[in-house]
């Protein structure tokens, strides 16, 4: 019985891991989107991050440099997308969605001549505690550092936001760039912070694939999570804590589709691979069919340009 | 004192030639930097981009093969600028054209063992169906369940590729092909015919040529035309108005899914001859770059695919030649649709170079 219950706290644990990537870059696209952009890129960014990170990694032998060399790639190519978006005032949706083709082609090119290359055994902390304690072992130790870290995510963004005069100020420029401009806001300022802290969590996301996750560089590895982190927000209605939910649900049919072709059913592989996918628009359907409460909850300038006359 | 040496003044109304001029300064735009890319990459960037962008067209075969890829993404972004005109963001085209595909390519196999010159319209048609089906799920979603298209289409488009994929290895798999992942070829009479011998340019490009005609047709001479566009410029006044806005969600999408069907469709029964796992090499994603290089008109649409279908050429040939991935195309994709959407700029807004003048020095 008790092995059985370590199996579960296994199982929790893989969860968790998987639903990671989510948890960071769902959260970093919470905060751009609260201040009124919808960054379309970040499957773009996350695979940007994830090839600087494992390439970084093989060529200095450093791992953190690897995990800041990754935020630092998804920052500046989201900086692409500010410049476009804030400056130039271009059309948030078709400035994302060149971000992404941009990225996935730019990091297959960049990662080259690192296929087939193995990565590096990542530090895990507490490994010992992880084996000597059954069931509640597996799911609270013996993680990478980064995991952690995302765990406490949502909760100090839900701080952030919530408490801070920095959260509010960004709020405001999301519910309400042309008052919160005649306030005395910069708000093409703000927007551009929020876009490059944005890009830097999607970098870091991807870089947990590559380097933690499955430590190896494969062209196109992000394969949808970054637009399943963008429907995670929508699913969150934008509030921090409840992405930690979604993404943990998400993470979960992850797993448990790999397990269900691991023990071998009699349902189709690619079935099961498709699960994720359709539960997000299965997920979508039932959020978005209450239209007061999506309403109520997004920020209202979302994805709007704004242009102050000078 | 501060000198001003520029001037950013708006545009009260938006010139008409540099709105078909800027997507000029954009490829010119990305000619650069992709030379600098090269560059950085180490290669010589002139000889880079030459083969590039002109060894690729330099004979007949390059030119056919020119229009083999320009023949789906033109018809692809033609359904899909009725959707952009209307404010509805269909970026799942690549799914639709997938599902499209397996529809047609379904009915190749039912029609395995039958000869006639019914065979081909059938499947052609099917495939359009399937595509026009496979687009009413986000539009059906966003009109009575207020889903997000943008995350609904695109999710369809991992469901289509793994639906392929299970039919392909399993169910429809070649039963004399080793267990490879692909069907049986189709029959003869369900290929395009082939326009010139030894070429692989075929009578697809009419199907592209006549849909160009007919949206031409809808967006400039239709009530419904007009009606997208209004909804595409303002939604408070299509509503005031009193257009039925559902409706009209859903027959863009229908028009798109449609379209992106037809290409998939063309594709298998072109080109391929088959289905396998990968029938389109992404032609649904970079349909949006060119929807939106040829300003989601018509004919420049036709222009714009035969610029983009050049990327895809190019980076077969810079992969031969100069060992690039072929996914430098990709790259030139993606910032051909940066250089544009930031020289619309120049749209909204003169700049003026005020120089020094003399007393203010």
């Amino acid at each position: 019985m008790s092995f059985d219950l370590n199996f579960i706290g296994i199982l929790i644990g893989a969860i968790m891991a998987s639903s990671v990537p989510l948890i960071l870059a769902a959260s970093g696209e919470l905060i751009t989107e609260r201040s009124g952009v919808l960054n379309l890129g970040v499957e773009g960014m996350m695979i940007i991050g994830a090839i600087s990170g494992f390439a970084l990694m093989i060529v200095t032998g450093n791992l953190f440099f690897a995990v800041i060399g990754s935020m630092l790639s998804g920052l500046i190519i989201s900086l692409i997308f500010g410049l476009l978006t804030q400056s130039l005032l271009t059309n948030h949706v078709a400035t994302g969605l060149a971000l992404t083709i941009f990225g996935i082609g730019m990091s297959a090119m960049i990662g080259k001549n690192f296929v087939g290359i193995p990565g590096k055994e990542f530090p895990l902390l507490f490994v010992n505690l992880k084996e000597s304690i059954p069931f509640l072992g597996p799911i609270f130790f013996g993680h990478s550092i980064i995991l952690y870290f995302a765990f406490g995510l949502p909760f100090l963004t839900n701080y952030f936001l919530k408490k801070t005069k920095t959260g509010l100020i960004i709020r405001a420029v999301g519910d309400s760039p042309t008052s919160a401009s005649n306030q005395g806001i910069n708000v093409t300022l703000v927007r551009y912070s929020c876009i490059l802290y944005g890009g830097a969590m999607c970098g870091l996301a991807g870089a947990y694939l590559s380097l933690i996750y499955t430590p190896q560089w494969i062209e196109n590895m992000t394969g949808g999570r970054g637009w399943i982190a963008l429907a995670l927000v929508v699913f969150a209605t934008w509030s921090p804590i409840k992405v930690l939910i979604g993404a943990l649900i998400f993470g979960g049919i992850t797993i448990l589709q790999l397990h269900m072709q691991a023990v071998g059913l009699r349902i189709p592989v690619q079935l099961l691979s498709a699960l994720p996918y359709i539960m997000t628009i299965i997920v979508l359907v039932v959020i978005s069919r209450d239209s007061r409460k999506i309403k109520l909850n997004t920020p209202t300038s979302l994805g709007q340009i704004f242009y102050k006359e000078k | 004192m501060e000198v001003q040496l520029i001037k950013i003044e708006k545009r009260n109304d938006v010139s008409r030639s540099i709105y078909f001029l800027t997507p000029v300064l954009a490829i010119f735009l990305t000619l650069f930097g992709g030379g600098i890319i090269f560059y950085i990459l180490g290669f010589n960037p002139i000889e880079a981009l030459k083969f590039f962008f002109i060894t690729p067209i330099s004979d007949l075969y390059g030119l056919s093969e020119l229009l083999v890829k320009a023949t789906p993404l033109c018809l692809i972004a033609i359904g899909l600028s009725f959707c952009f005109k209307s404010n509805n963001w269909n970026i799942g085209a690549e799914g639709q054209l997938i599902f499209g595909g397996i529809v047609g390519g379904g009915v190749a196999l039912l029609f395995y063992n039958h000869d006639g010159f019914y065979v081909l319209p059938i499947i052609i048609l099917s495939g359009a169906i399937g595509g026009m089906l496979f687009a009413m799920i986000p539009a059906i979603l966003k009109t009575y369940f207020n889903t997000n298209e943008i995350l609904v289409s695109l999710m369809l488009v991992y469901v289509a590729k793994l639906l392929l994929d299970f039919l392909v290895v399993g169910p429809w798999s070649n039963p004399e092909g080793f267990n490879f992942p692909e069907t049986r070829q189709f029959s003869e009479s369900a290929r395009m015919p082939i326009l010139f011998e030894g070429l692989r340019i075929h009578a697809g490009i009419f199907i592209t040529l006549i849909t160009v005609f007919l949206s031409w047709l809808i967006l400039f001479k239709t009530y419904l035309g007009f009606q997208i566009k209004v909804s595409g410029l303002s939604l408070k006044t299509a509503k005031y108005a009193g257009y039925k806005g559902k409706t009209m969600i859903i027959i863009v999408f229908m028009i798109s899914g449609a379209c992106a069907g037809l290409a998939g469709v063309g594709e298998i029964t072109g080109p391929i001859g088959q289905l396998h796992r990968n029938i389109s090499p992404d032609y649904g994603f970079t349909a949006i770059i060119v929807a939106f290089l040829g300003r989601l008109n018509p004919v420049g649409i036709i222009f714009a695919s035969l610029i983009v279908a050049l990327t895809y050429l190019g980076a077969e040939t810079a992969q031969i030649f100069l060992q690039v991935p072929k996914y430098t195309g990709q790259v030139f994709q993606g910032m051909i649709l940066f250089f544009l959407l930031g020289s619309d700029y120049l749209l909204f807004f003169k700049i003026k170079f005020l120089g020094l003048k003399k007393n203010e020095l």
